[in-house]
């Protein structure tokens, strides 16, 4: 697009930089503070340079901690991305009916977490919830409050009940921008059903692929509050996530340092991640272009 | 191969049509004939591109049916119809190469990969599409675009009429031509039926054989470029054809000296006795004249036969000029050539009989036989 | 085909309004009959849950503090995000790129990074335990959205309106307000949802900077677990009764929400 240069347009930027500046830079130079120093009180704080990254990363908890992450993410993606597509393509396009399954989709988007976490709480449960009684009732042993296996399966049910509804709400709104033309010519050239996905609607959600996986990552890696209310992170560690063991440690028992390091760490990891997972799309995409033309 | 016969056809788009109003199609009876190269010409909204839906069956008609080849294909669907179909915007598969684009409809079918290759590459060069044949679709030109729809169409051997849905509205001017005259090498090349829809009607004439023009849901004359320019069957029609639209004068009956005149503001039509007789013998009250402004004489001297009217605008078009004169009350358009001269002021207007055209109720009256100027 | 498709959205919005009824269908019982054993709905039907929330003010001001630095939040959103997003969609200036990336990596970072931060940060400048504190923090999360949202909207919009307004005489102010604004409409109503989504359902911010006077009602719900075990019915009502600003909000902007996905970035 042509743009105008215009130093001027900082002015309309300035609220917006400090507004974020007050909030973020202030903080965050606090928590590199912290991390390279050693405070016993306000007046003895000495410097520690590198000493708590090194100490953090060798600690077990939060090894395990990471890697629990790693995996739920994974996890995540791998159920709430196909799934999403596949309720985006039930969705109905037209009338009443398109109205209702929109606003069914996003109404886990819009309780608060916690009420989430309680959400699943009661309903899972053995005694008093319709899931937990209905998996008992057909003989299945579960009870997530104290084995980790059944903790993790309704961790991650519920993150698929409260999550899948975004990626399935930027499918739709990519379906729907794709023209009808598209849908006729494919008739026309007899392509299979899979073949339309597979070609038009597919590539066309590309793009809001990108953001809703990119999204559900970082959502997902910075999960707190659902399985805090749902498991409390137990039985013992199994659902301890990074957000959870960093507040504990930073609020819970005051390791300023260590915890200071981690989150520099942690958020480190969160933005590598999203860069790179960014520029391997971009570039594969990139790259198909050029060794076509060569071809 | 196909002819494609429209009997009895007619289509709503409300399920329970009360008044003429509601019906986005009229009932009609036509036929496109196997190999012709056809224009579907009309108005914005004037009912061509649901037509041409109905006949890729992509609409179902609401009455009447389509017959391929006299066989009824109402309840076929648009994949076994065999016809191919250009729209207005390009559709292509970004993901795949103008190769795959090609192939993709082969590939659908389970043709063996030695006859799609060759299929491809003989249609690629047709459409002078070889040299980016292993380019991604999604990057190109939007006449190249264009032309790879067109493309998925005549690689397929079955396909016996490709329909053209504007296909060059979103093309560069100067490409046009270029487009237009592949169409037509094309279509003498493949024997195939084609029917373009426009609302242009230099497209129209330069691609077609015979032009439709659609109005208001009804096809109000089908002929050659030729016919539709000097006959036109319609006021619409004479209004629509031309650059600029036919002259139209409303006349009423003047009972003077010598007989009946058929006059405007006052001012005696020099019409034949037929013409008069014709007029005269009609009850209705919606009686026009007209003429093409390119068949009108202007003269900076009067002639025997010629009116006095007064010029108000002169426009050059460079190969030739438009006039507007003022006769009577009336405003009429003149095209003259670019070597004649245009009179000032005041200037005398000849109208040859035989250029001047009779309409009742809108519709020609064949000043020949008498009769409605159906075909 | 069609039916198939029909079968699979009804089952995956029993998925997702089955957990939900289960919590209203609580809500409605006492407490004997939630532990007494399963019914799948109430047996004897009860407001008490509710009675006991709308009658006691430590309840309903959680409501009240809610939606009041949600409102905030929004509104102090929208305000510094339109400004910024048309000088992105616009211009070219010094640092553009590397301001609107910044901005974007801010939505990256952890909340639970900033929590000791935030809670010091507000705590010096005296705005701990205030809804404006609240609103502030929230806004580190949704402004970058917004700007990202509202920039790929209003570059769908051409220039030339802008420059046409500008020849018929109007200022910026009156051309941005009356002319501009009404065109990015659909954009507006994504920013809103997603600013309310976010601040709405954020809690570890919320309950952080709050202590009494603007204690959110999320963080409230945990005093239904005393000494004699958990008030199920107390809990559920207060969830039903989170979950009913969502629906108004989705209920209002709907329509615009499918456009603007669609139309803008997210």
């Amino acid at each position: 697009m042509n743009k105008v240069q215009n130093n001027k347009a900082w002015l309309l930027v300035l609220p917006v930089f400090l507004l974020v500046a007050f909030s973020a830079i202030i903080p965050l130079m606090t928590v590199v503070n912290y991390s390279v120093q050693d405070i016993f009180d306000q007046n003895n704080a000495y410097f520690v340079g590198l000493e708590w990254y090194q100490e953090v990363m060798s600690v077990p908890r939060l090894q395990d901690s990471l890697a629990r992450q790693f995996f739920y993410s994974g996890t995540v993606l791998l159920i709430e991305v196909p799934l999403g597509i596949c309720v985006a393509l039930m969705m109905p396009t037209r009338g009443w009916t398109a109205s209702l399954s929109l606003i069914v989709l996003a109404l886990p988007l819009l309780i608060p977490w916690n009420v989430v976490g309680t959400i699943w709480q009661i309903f899972a449960r053995s005694d008093i919830g319709l899931l937990g009684y209905v998996i008992n009732g057909i003989g299945i042993d579960y009870n997530y409050t104290n084995n980790s296996v059944d903790a993790w399966f309704t961790v991650l049910l519920m993150d698929v009940w409260h999550w899948t509804s975004l990626i399935a709400l930027l499918c739709y709104s990519g379906l729907r921008a794709i023209p009808d033309a598209y849908y006729q010519a494919a008739r026309i050239d007899r392509a299979s059903s899979w073949a339309i996905f597979r070609y038009i609607q597919l590539p066309k959600l590309q793009g809001v692929l990108i953001i809703g996986v990119l999204l559900r990552f970082m959502d997902s890696f910075m999960i707190y509050t659902e399985p805090f209310v749902l498991t409390g992170g137990g039985p013992g560690n199994s659902t301890t996530f990074l957000s959870q063991t960093l507040t504990k440690m930073a609020i819970g028992q005051f390791d300023i340092g260590p915890a200071a390091a981690f989150s520099i760490i942690y958020f480190l990891i969160v933005l590598l991640v999203s860069w790179l997972f960014f520029t391997t799309i971009t570039h594969l995409d990139k790259d198909k272009v050029k060794e076509q033309s060569h071809d | 191969m196909a002819e494609i016969h429209l009997k009895g056809l007619a289509h709503s788009y409300s399920d329970n049509p009360q008044s003429s109003a509601d019906y986005a199609i009229h009932e009609m009876e036509h036929v496109w004939h196997q190999g012709g190269a056809y224009a579907l010409l009309g108005p914005s909204g004037c009912g061509k591109s649901t037509l041409l839906n109905i006949i890729s069956g992509l609409i179902k008609p609401s009455h009447g049916s389509v017959l391929f080849d006299g066989v009824e294909v109402n309840e076929i669907a648009t994949q076994d119809r065999n016809i191919a179909q250009v729209f207005q915007f390009p559709v292509i598969y970004d993901s795949m190469t103008v190769y795959d684009n090609l192939a993709f409809p082969l590939r659908n079918m389970k043709v063996d990969k030695d006859k799609i290759d060759s299929k491809v590459k003989e249609v690629a060069h047709t459409l002078d599409l070889t040299d980016i044949l292993h380019r991604r679709a999604s990057n190109l030109s939007a006449d190249a675009k264009q032309k790879i729809s067109m493309g998925r169409g005549l690689v397929r051997d079955d396909v016996s009429a490709i329909l053209f849905d504007e296909p060059l509205t979103v093309i560069d001017p100067n490409l046009k031509w270029k487009l237009r005259r592949q169409l037509k090498q094309i279509h003498e090349r493949y024997n195939i039926t084609m029917v373009y829809v426009t609302h242009d009607q230099l497209e129209a004439s330069t691609f077609a054989d015979k032009i439709a023009l659609m109005y208001q849901g009804k096809i109000v004359q089908f002929g050659t470029p030729r016919e539709l320019f000097e006959n036109p069957n319609h006021t619409f029609v004479g209004y629509f054809i031309g650059s600029p639209g036919m002259n139209f004068l409303s006349v009423e009956k003047l009972a003077s000296g010598n007989g009946t005149e058929f006059c405007f503001d006052g001012i005696a039509l020099p019409l034949d006795s037929n013409q008069k007789k014709i007029l005269n013998d009609s009850s209705s009250s919606n009686l026009k004249v007209g003429i093409r402004p390119e068949f009108i004489q202007l003269s900076a001297v009067q002639h025997p036969e010629s009116l006095p009217c007064e010029v108000i605008h002169t426009e050059d078009l460079g190969t030739y000029k438009i006039v507007t004169v003022l006769l009577g009350q009336q405003k009429l358009k003149i095209r003259l050539g670019e070597e004649q001269q245009a009179p000032q002021k005041t200037a005398f207007a000849t109208f040859p009989s035989q250029w001047l055209k009779i309409y009742i109720d809108e519709y020609l009256v064949d000043t020949n036989s008498g009769d409605a100027g159906d075909e | 085909m069609t039916r198939n498709k029909r079968i699979g959205i009804i089952s995956y919005s029993a998925f997702v309004l089955l957990p939900i009824y289960w919590l209203i269908n609580m809500s409605f019982k006492s407490n004997e009959e939630i532990t007494g054993g399963l019914s799948l709905w109430p047996q004897q039907f009860t407001f008490a849950n509710y009675q006991v929330i709308f009658t006691d003010p430590s309840w309903y001001n959680g409501y009240f503090n809610s939606i009041y630095y949600v409102v905030l939040n929004s509104v102090i959103t929208l305000v510094v995000a339109l400004p910024a997003a048309y000088a992105f969609s616009r211009y070219k200036f010094v640092g553009d790129k590397h301001l609107f990336f910044w901005l974007l990596t801010n939505r990256m970072a952890p909340p639970a990074v900033f929590l000791l931060p935030f809670f010091q940060l507000y705590s010096s400048v005296g705005l701990f335990d205030t809804h404006i504190a609240v609103a502030l923090a929230h806004c580190l999360f949704s402004v970058p959205l917004a700007v990202w949202i509202l920039e790929g909207f209003m570059s769908a919009v051409p220039r030339e309106i802008d420059e046409t307004a500008y020849i018929d005489g109007y200022s910026f102010g009156h051309f941005f307000i009356r002319l501009f604004l009404p065109l990015i409409s659909s954009g507006i109503g994504v920013t809103i949802f997603f600013s309310f989504m976010f601040s709405w359902v954020e809690l570890l911010l919320a309950r952080t900077l709050t202590s009494v006077n603007a204690k959110p009602i999320a963080a409230i719900m945990t005093r239904t677990i005393g000494a004699s075990g958990v008030d199920w019915g107390v809990l559920a009502a207060a969830g039903v009764l989170t979950i009913i600003p969502g629906v108004l909000v989705i209920y209002f902007v709907r329509n615009h929400v499918a456009k603007g996905f669609a139309l803008g970035r997210v």
